[in-house]
């Protein structure tokens, strides 16, 4: 029976292999005939937003992971709007309301509030934390 | 016993098993059952391992910067986030004085968060 799911990324892009772990099961379970609602980043995860990250040429970048199956998938990427301005990751809208210089959320990701997290919690057969 | 699955709703139980202040990861779980209160979803909070240090009564945090949690604890009850669970065996390895701490605890054994675990639609792992 094909199943709705939700992630909820907690992980850090750089530290360990979570994030490179969760896209992966991402991928798996698509491939299989589920159906993937929504990717919730909360907490360091939302570090995977980062448009500027630059990974090292012989490894996985977790950022081009995400923004793919964003981009073939139409799998929506939430980072967690409060979690995100802590640390430093801001939409246009952000960067204008706090004057700071730029934008620094990749435009695959957007920000939205622990809402949204509730409602996966609600709307998803499965609700798979990787942190 | 709390978190029932009342009208279809499916019941979050949010674990928590790291300390703070060391980690940002306990105040993103509380921020997480929070929210789940706030939108009138059963949700249930659960210390275990190194996160039942989280219960400690007389935390200061205020010189280090950071938020007191269980201040932010001590007022679950006003978002009807009644019962916090807590690992028995955890609490005494670290040797936490049972007395002092916040009173709508209910320490669970192994079987028993197990069985809390097991009665939850979702559990979401901090």
């Amino acid at each position: 029976m094909p199943l709705t799911y939700a992630l909820l990324v907690l992980a850090a892009p750089a530290s360990g292999h979570a994030s490179l772990t969760a896209a992966r099961f991402a991928r798996a379970l698509l491939a299989r005939g589920h159906s993937l609602q929504r990717v919730f980043f909360l907490d360091d995860g939302t570090l995977t937003g980062l448009a500027s990250a630059v990974a090292p040429q012989d490894e996985q970048a977790p950022l081009q992971q995400w923004v793919s199956l964003a981009e073939a998938q139409q799998t929506e990427l939430v980072l967690c709007i409060s979690s995100a301005l802590k640390r430093g990751l801001l939409d246009s809208a952000e960067a204008s309301r706090h004057e700071r210089p730029a934008a620094t959320v990749h435009p695959a990701f957007e920000l939205g509030g622990l809402g949204l997290l509730v409602e996966s919690a609600q709307t998803a057969d499965r609700l798979v934390t990787f942190g | 016993m709390t978190a029932p699955a009342a009208a279809g709703r499916k019941s979050i139980l949010v674990a928590s098993r790291h300390a703070h202040p060391g980690s940002s990861l306990p105040r993103s779980a509380l921020d997480t059952a929070l929210a789940a209160a706030a939108f009138d979803q059963p949700v249930t909070l659960l210390f275990l391992g190194e996160g039942v240090l989280q219960l400690l009564p007389g935390q200061d945090s205020g010189a280090a910067g950071v938020r007191n949690l269980r201040k932010v604890l001590d007022s679950l009850p006003l978002y009807e986030i009644e019962t916090v669970y807590a690992d028995a065996a955890a609490a005494a390895a670290f040797g936490l004085p049972r007395d002092a701490l916040p009173p709508q605890i209910e320490w669970l054994d192994a079987a028993g968060m197990q069985a809390l675990l097991d009665r939850h639609d979702h559990v979401l792992g901090f």
